[in-house]
């Protein structure tokens, strides 16, 4: 049976036209990547507006089980709040969002705990973690790193060979959103359930209580802002249209472009 | 090629005929199990859905967490509440002596209880957080009446499935499942922290849902009506929350 190009593996090159110059087109993403990375982003961004709604109800941070307006809280964000019990210095409320937020912040953060757990097990059992994402020993020696980092920090485009696979800080940077920080955002949002935490205890308390669990959800958002402006920077850098197709079709079009 | 297509065709519509023969099967348990919330037709009902239904079969009959008196907030919040009425007010100078919680709909004995007839029933202390769907918590001790030895008493019919609560306040009146009103930390509740329950936080008498958010936890009750559906209820999406924007099921 003819293997449908979508399942040939990431970073193969596909039919007889590729090995001719400008024109080659490549497979750069699975289907299943592709499909998964844009329901990711979706539910990501919709997870992230409707998460600052409901942050600034109460942008004040506390550590432990406990923590409101009449405790002294551990940080205050200097912005304003949608609920009038919360002093913030500001002389306004802005209106609230929390309803629609709450229920769309959830259900968003389903589509993004089934999606990551489709792709958990397609990167699993299809190879795509082991081929594409762990990165070779020999690359993290700390010269190799080194090198890797400074070509960075100097916005180089990537070069040929690159442009078919992850290079090593890529790796790294994929592997820690998504086996640290996307389950540890969605396991400290769980903590703040209360049916939740009533069935599962032990996982609130092992980060100090709901208060702490809160805290850690909205360092980790930050961090997973961080990653999401730092991508679209490389996207730029990269070449946008080239590499965003990429990620629609499958196929980098024009591996050459801007150069 | 044709011959592959054409199987592909079939398995296709035997995976597509067996797919929505599944759902169709599926929604009719779920409801007949009770795993559908009354908002799910709301916009992001399919969210609360699943988040309902996830929780029901997981955490149907889970204890909540009881803490040491040591972890009693020293400063808890009570949050605002609209302005107490003129109702309130007089009876509040009653020293609540008029105070009644009347019980109807589905019951075999329709009741109406004083705050002294609840003191005479079996009382139950509880030290539970309770959280602001905002972000806020505070641990308080709450102590009150079990709402199923209420439903008990007044003899609820098999046949309920709900149990709506309203407040002195007109715009507040909230309901939960058997799941919640059977689970034997809800309570009735008359006291905190050992004296009586301050009117900030819901004096004299609140409903304390402790697996579900504060917005649940209806202050100034009045009134239990134990039914079988929902829909005449209000808009019919369960409580006052989903008609202003709020999910019914407060669990999360």
């Amino acid at each position: 049976m003819e293997i449908p190009a979508e399942f040939e593996t990431a970073g193969q090159t596909a039919g007889a036209a590729t090995s001719q110059g400008a024109e080659r087109l490549r497979l750069r993403h699975s289907a299943f990547v592709r499909v998964t990375h844009w329901l990711i982003t979706l539910s990501f961004l919709a997870l992230l507006v409707t998460g600052v709604e409901i942050l600034i109800s109460h942008p004040r941070f506390y550590w432990g089980e406990t923590g409101n307006v009449n405790t002294r809280p551990l940080f205050t964000l200097p912005i304003p709040s949608s609920r009038d019990t919360v002093p913030t210095g500001y002389g306004y409320v802005l209106p609230d969002q929390n309803g629609w937020s709450r229920y769309l912040h959830f259900e968003a953060a389903w589509v993004a705990v089934l999606t990551g757990l489709l792709y958990g097990a397609f990167g699993f059992f299809q190879g795509h973690f082991r081929r594409n994402l762990l990165p070779a020993p020999s690359e993290l020696s700390p010269k190799r790193l080194a090198i890797n980092i400074a070509r960075h920090l100097r916005f180089r485009r990537p070069s040929e060979e690159e442009a078919g696979s992850y290079n090593v800080l890529q790796r790294l940077t994929y592997l820690l959103v998504i086996f640290v920080l996307f389950p540890l955002v969605i396991w400290t949002g769980l903590d703040m359930s209360p049916a939740f935490a009533s069935a599962f205890p032990a996982v609130v308390t092992v980060l100090g209580g709901r208060q702490s669990a809160r805290t850690i959800h909205f360092f980790v958002s930050i961090f997973l802002v961080l990653f999401l402006l730092v991508h679209v920077l490389m996207v730029y850098l990269a070449g946008f249209r080239n590499r965003v197709g990429a990620m629609i079709t499958g196929r980098l079009t024009q591996p050459r472009e801007r150069s | 090629m044709s011959g592959i297509s054409r199987r592909k065709l079939i398995t296709t519509g035997l995976f597509a005929t067996a797919g929505a023969t599944g759902l169709g099967v599926a929604a009719k348990l779920a409801e007949r199990y009770g795993l559908i919330p009354p908002d799910a037709g709301v916009l992001y009902g399919a969210g609360e859905t699943l988040t309902y239904a996830a929780q029901r079969l997981l955490t149907r009959h889970a204890p909540t967490r009881n803490f040491s008196r040591s972890q009693i907030s020293k400063d808890p919040f009570a949050n605002e509440v609209a302005p107490l009425g003129e109702g309130f007010q007089r009876l509040q100078q009653g020293g609540f002596a008029d105070w009644r919680l009347a019980v109807d709909g589905m019951v075999a004995r329709p009741a109406s209880f004083s705050l002294a007839d609840l003191r005479t029933f079996p009382s139950r202390t509880e030290i539970t957080l309770i959280a602001c769907e905002e972000g806020w918590s505070y641990i308080a001790e709450w102590s009150g009446v079990p709402l199923s030895h209420i439903l008990g008493l007044v003899g609820a019919l098999p046949q309920v499935r709900y149990v709506v609560y309203r407040s002195i306040q007109p715009d507040w009146w909230e309901s939960i499942d058997m799941a919640d009103a059977l689970h034997p930390q809800t309570l009735v509740t008359l006291g905190m922290n050992g004296g009586e329950l301050p009117v900030p936080f819901g004096g004299p008498l609140r409903m304390r849902v402790p697996r579900q958010l504060g917005y649940k936890n209806v202050k100034y009750i009045t009134r239990l009506t134990l039914t079988d559906s929902l829909k005449r209820f209000g808009k019919g999406l369960g409580s006052a929350s989903p008609e202003g924007g709020y999910a019914w099921y407060a669990g999360i």
